[in-house]
């Protein structure tokens, strides 16, 4: 008799889900000006799971002038009183964390797990976090008395689909800007119920809008003339076009874009926690992580040793149902994200890299991937170079500290990176090296509201999280506190 | 065994110049001081034991915590949880060590860990009565052909603190006495001090004192006391230097500290046990021991095994929990899972 | 009807400065530069696009080295620049009366703003990270730092109007946070420029960490713009138009962009082009034992 989990779902009814959702303009909800919808599937199964409007840039206007209006007085409102307003967003959150962690497995395919101790736990934080700065402006550093934008755009991706949405609203709402906020298509849902948050919160109509819609919502909406502040998440190529559309424009960008994160392995490190660290990196979130490890590079030394620790551990991976609490990796966000992790783990096999996964039972309806390694991989392949957004890590060797540096800056990205080593000094030598924005040594995939996130090079530029957060949304002041 | 003769190779790489070992020998057997003497060289003197043993790979104390915190957050519901639960019960040493133990107490004890739940005979028995050297003789007779073992602490536990002609005295006493296992406390202040070959090789002497003159012998449990040792790195490498000794379960703690088992503790001693084993063959159990008092912590041991080291080791044979007020919550739990009621502790026994 | 003690003066050949060395454009063009009234004052070398890109491989060489110069190191030779600056203090003040069209007591007060402002940004090399990084508190057993990094190479359009004082205002917070930078002089007003990359030559400032272009502002931001290995703009010397279409074509390699806008190069510049071109690195580690 083997021990074997029995299913342990994470119970669907605490989330009602309406069968359909309008847009979320000063506080109330409304259809598309053309009346158009599309559907939101749940990626585990392929169950229509809501239909939500399809925003036009009719409606985008609408929303960004219901921002406009509502920053006169939101703009206006005593520090202390935005505060107030999110730290009920923030307990609100925390009071509908099962709900909302529920909604989000379904709607975005990732396991409950995650969503219930990752992604909602943050979101709460994030809100707190900002929530405190709101009245303490005057002391971040930005000038003595710095002012918000007026109305932020704002544009977030699928892969943490509320969280994204924590880290732009929460420090927009705390600087006093309003905003127009658009969720990925393929996971609208936890941003419509958001609204609802808001709503419950008493926040004042048109401080927060959300708008459902594919690419030229979001297209729409950074390139409104009365926008003053574009916030994107997302891949760098949408990333480009909007830094082209804002291009000679006053709008200030912050753009958080893709990565190829090196994953360092030295032969001291702590083995057992570097494989813990490696799996970690890449599969949590099914690899839909900007700053995912994707490219682990191990010291040639320890090859073996690792990669037999971590092909051990990969088979004790749950792969299934997102919404059983034992399942450690979900479901593939879209079909369109499956086709493209699935041509490009192809192509690594192609190139002669050398592809392996455990064995694994993958559900036979909805989207799913099965965590895959490659070895054997060179520089001039292309899964060491593209972002492959998925459950696929691609290793590759290194000899020397200097050999690895080289390696891991070698990309047009500069998101994020981990150092293995038991070695204090060799730690503190390579993250000075490495051309990346966040450093993870000894551990990775670590988030904090307290954390400044964001990436060097094409991984884009301004940060999330801490007090350099905030800069995103505040006009800078000359020393005598007049705007500029 | 592809996969087992892969990882043998590779802790050969690192470890020492092994020949390969595809099959597993338990640690108790008569094949298993073979494969130690394989690994000799590093037991050869101090200077090589501890550059072995400060050649292991590091421990990232937060990196381990948090693997086994998540571990932890495994959901075990219905027909797994009654899987467990009554797994759990078959691994228990059902124990009582205190200065007021009688024969009474003991005898009462044995009853229980042979029929432990009043109102269902079909629970299962545990797997050791663990009792103080001088009531072995008590537990062997009152439990009779049940099947359960006795295991007694020796080398004058908890402490340990006596001389090394005491402590095989005491552990000779137990074996004879009719103990089937004996939990020895290994010397912290001399392997806090450095003097790791001092304590090799004290356990390779109580290893011989667990012989039996029919040529069998006590199985060996090591208790290393890890809220003494106070690192993970010092865990790892007691747990090494204690297989190599020969244990035949290295076991966390007495229970008679502060700090005793807990979920990272056990997690890095079934990580050198599987690593233990990958580089020799030789399989070696793991008894975590104090402060397990809940079904839900029992479960989340036995997911850390499952997760670690696999089903060859989900058995009474090679884990074990050394607990006493485990038991009834187990014995309320399998309770509620056979009538669907919460069970109270008026409907379980107390001895 | 002439003195005969009237001696002929000695004209200078004003060149580029480019990893450390006086090149002439590699297009072997010159520009007539005159002052305010139309008097020919020099010919200033008309960089090309191969000038850029050569300007851009020698910026890059110097950014590991400069980057990774302790803050210490790199705030003793600002100050260095500053004290030869002082000391061509009245050449400076011609070529910016002549160039601007000023009173001499203007350009005095012009050149010695634009000393005074090399010393404090020369002071802030080892006070920045103080100011734009620190310790953050995060909810976890972790250390984690965020310390403040130059972005790499820094292409500059140095003012049009203010041919030093505007100068020195881009080049400075550049460079002593670790960027290198490749200036593009004022157009008309290129002599002060091309005469700071001999005052650099004599600091101690290490061949590539400033490099001075003089020649059509847009011909030669283009290829800067677009340049892939360029990793940040200051568009200060762009008009409107000129500036959307830089931004635009920065966009295909992300470059940091810092827009124009009104300056008056005499104020007080407080922190903004010192922070503009930063990156925020944020490292973790586990504390345990």
């Amino acid at each position: 008799m083997t021990f074997d989990y029995a299913p342990a779902p994470e119970s669907r009814s605490v989330v009602d889900i309406a069968p359909s959702y309008g847009l979320f303009i000063d506080g109330e909800f409304a259809p598309a000006a053309d009346g158009k919808v599309f559907k939101t599937v749940s990626p585990s199964s392929e169950e229509v799971l809501s239909e939500v409007a399809q925003a036009t840039s009719d409606d985008v206007d609408r929303a960004v002038k219901a921002a406009r209006k509502a920053f006169e007085k939101w703009s206006a409102l005593p520090g202390a009183e935005r505060a107030k307003y999110l730290f009920r967003i923030a307990r609100i959150i925390q009071e509908r964390s099962r709900e909302l962690a529920v909604l989000e497995s379904l709607d975005n395919g990732k396991p409950i797990r995650e969503s219930r101790d990752a992604d909602l736990p943050l979101v709460a934080a994030h809100f707190f976090y900002y929530a405190g700065w709101a009245d303490k402006l005057d002391h971040a550093g930005y000038g003595p008395n710095p002012r918000p934008l007026g109305v932020a755009g704002q544009v977030i991706p699928w892969n943490f689909p509320l969280l994204m949405l924590a880290w732009k609203i929460a420090p927009a709402l705390a600087t006093g800007n309003t905003v127009v906020l658009k969720p990925a298509e393929t996971t609208p849902l936890s941003a419509l119920f958001f609204a609802d948050v808001c709503r419950q919160a008493g926040l004042p109509k048109g401080v927060v809008n959300i708008l459902t819609g594919d690419g030229s919502t979001g297209a729409a909406l950074v390139a409104h003339p009365d926008v003053n502040k574009v916030a994107f998440t997302g891949s760098t190529e949408v990333g480009k076009a909007i830094a082209r559309t804002v291009a000679g424009t006053d709008k200030k960008l912050t753009l958080e874009l893709g990565g190829k994160a090196a994953n360092i392995v030295f032969d001291d490190a702590p083995i057992d926690q570097a494989v813990e660290g490696i799996v970690n990196g890449i599969f949590f979130n099914q690899g839909h992580v900007c700053c995912a490890g994707s490219r682990l590079l191990v010291q040639e030394s320890v090859q073996d040793e690792l990669l037999d620790a971590l092909k051990r551990r990969m088979q004790t991976l749950r792969v299934g149902d997102p919404l059983d609490k034992n399942t450690d990796v979900g479901a593939i966000n879209s079909a369109e994200q499956l086709a493209r992790i699935t041509e490009l783990a192809d192509a690594g096999e192609a190139e002669g890299a050398e592809r392996w996964a455990p064995a694994c039972e993958l559900p036979s309806s909805g989207y799913w991937f099965a965590p895959t390694l490659f070895t054997g991989v060179t520089q001039a392949h292309r899964i060491a170079r593209e972002e492959i957004f998925g459950p696929v890590l691609s290793v590759l060797t290194f000899r020397t500290p200097a050999e690895a540096v080289e390696k891991a800056n070698n990309t047009p990205y500069g998101l994020s990176a981990g150092i293995w080593t038991e070695k204090g000094s060799r730690i503190l030598w390579m993250a000075n090296k490495l051309r990346a924005g966040v450093i993870w040594s000894n551990t990775f995939n670590k988030f904090d509201p307290a954390s400044p996130f964001g990436g060097y090079k094409e991984s884009g530029f301004g940060r999330e999280g801490g007090r350099h957060g905030l800069e995103a949304y505040l006009a800078p002041s000359n020393p005598k506190g007049e705007r500029r | 065994m592809a996969a087992s003769r892969g990882m043998t190779l590779r802790y050969a790489r690192r470890y020492a110049p092994l020949v390969t070992m595809p099959i597993t020998v338990p640690a108790y057997g008569k094949e298993a001081a073979g494969r130690l003497a394989s690994m000799a060289d590093v037991t050869a003197d101090d200077g090589a034991l501890r550059r072995f043993l400060h050649g292991l790979p590091g421990v990232d104390a937060v990196g381990l915590e948090a693997r086994a915190a998540t571990l932890g957050t495994r959901s075990i519901k219905t027909t797994a949880k009654a899987y467990a639960i009554d797994l759990a019960l078959t691994m228990i040493d059902l124990t009582t060590l205190e200065g007021a133990d009688t024969p009474g107490k003991v005898r009462a004890l044995c009853a229980k860990g042979i029929n432990p739940d009043p109102t269902d005979r079909t629970a299962p028995k545990v797997a050791a009565i663990c009792v103080y050297p001088d009531m072995v003789a008590t537990a062997k007779e009152a439990l009779g052909d049940s099947g359960i073992h006795v295991a007694s602490v020796a080398t004058a536990f908890p402490a340990g603190r006596a001389a090394l002609p005491v402590k095989l005295a005491d552990t000779r006493d137990a074996v004879a006495a009719g103990a089937d296992e004996i939990d020895m406390v290994i010397d912290r202040g001399a392997f806090l001090s450095g003097r790791y070959m001092q304590v090799f090789e004290e356990i390779k002497a109580v290893k011989e004192a667990c012989a039996r003159p029919d040529g069998t012998a006590a199985h060996l449990k090591v208790i290393f006391e890890t809220g003494e040792l106070q690192t993970y790195d010092n865990v790892r490498r007691v747990s090494w230097l204690s297989m190599l000794a020969g244990a035949d379960f290295i076991k966390t703690s007495t229970g008679k500290v502060a700090v005793n088992a807990t979920p990272p503790v056990t997690l890095l001693m079934l990580e050198a046990v599987r690593d233990f084993h990958a580089a020799t063959g030789v399989q070696v159990g793991v008894k975590p021991a104090g402060g397990i008092r809940t079904t839900k912590d029992a479960i989340k041991y036995l997911v850390m095994v499952n997760e670690t080291l696999g089903e060859p080791w989900l058995t009474p044979d090679w884990f074990r929990f050394g607990a006493s007020s485990l038991l009834n919550d187990l014995l309320m739990q399998r309770q509620k899972l056979s009538t669907g009621r919460y069970s109270g502790p008026d409907y379980v026994t107390v001895d | 009807m002439s003195t005969v003690d009237a001696r002929l003066s000695v004209f200078k050949t004003y060149k580029l400065y480019v990893g450390g060395k006086f090149p002439r454009s590699e297009s072997g063009r010159v520009y007539e530069v005159t002052d305010g009234k139309g008097n020919w004052l020099a010919n200033a070398p008309l960089s090309s696009r191969k000038d850029a890109r050569d300007a851009v491989v020698a910026a890059r060489k110097a950014f590991g080295g400069w980057s990774g110069a302790t803050a210490y190191n790199r705030g003793q030779i600002l100050y260095r620049v500053a004290e030869m600056l002082e000391g061509r203090r009245d050449q400076f003040i011609a070529e910016v009366a002549d160039a601007e069209g000023r009173s001499k007591s203007k350009a005095t007060a012009q050149v010695d703003a634009a000393i005074d402002r090399w010393v404090w940004y020369a002071g802030w090399s080892d006070k920045v990270a103080q100011i734009a990084g620190g310790a953050n508190p995060v909810a976890g057993p972790y250390f984690n730092l965020s310390a403040p990094e130059p972005t790499g190479v820094v292409a500059a359009l140095a003012p049009q109007e203010s041919s030093f004082l505007g100068l020195v205002s881009v080049i400075a917070p550049a460079v002593v946070t670790g960027n290198t930078v490749v200036v593009v002089a004022s157009e008309n007003s290129p002599l002060p420029a091309l005469s700071l990359g001999e005052v650099l030559a004599t600091s101690d400032l290490p061949g590539g960490v400033v490099n001075v272009l003089s020649g059509r502002t847009a011909e030669i931001a283009a290829p800067l713009a677009a340049h892939q290995d360029v990793s940040a703009l200051d568009l200060a010397g762009a008009d409107a138009g000129l500036a959307k279409e830089l931004e635009t074509a920065a966009a295909d390699n992300l470059k940091r962009v810092l827009r124009p806008r009104a300056e008056d190069w005499s104020a007080d510049p407080g922190t903004d082009r010192l922070l503009a071109f930063l990156e925020t690195k944020t490292v973790w580690h586990p504390m345990g034992v």
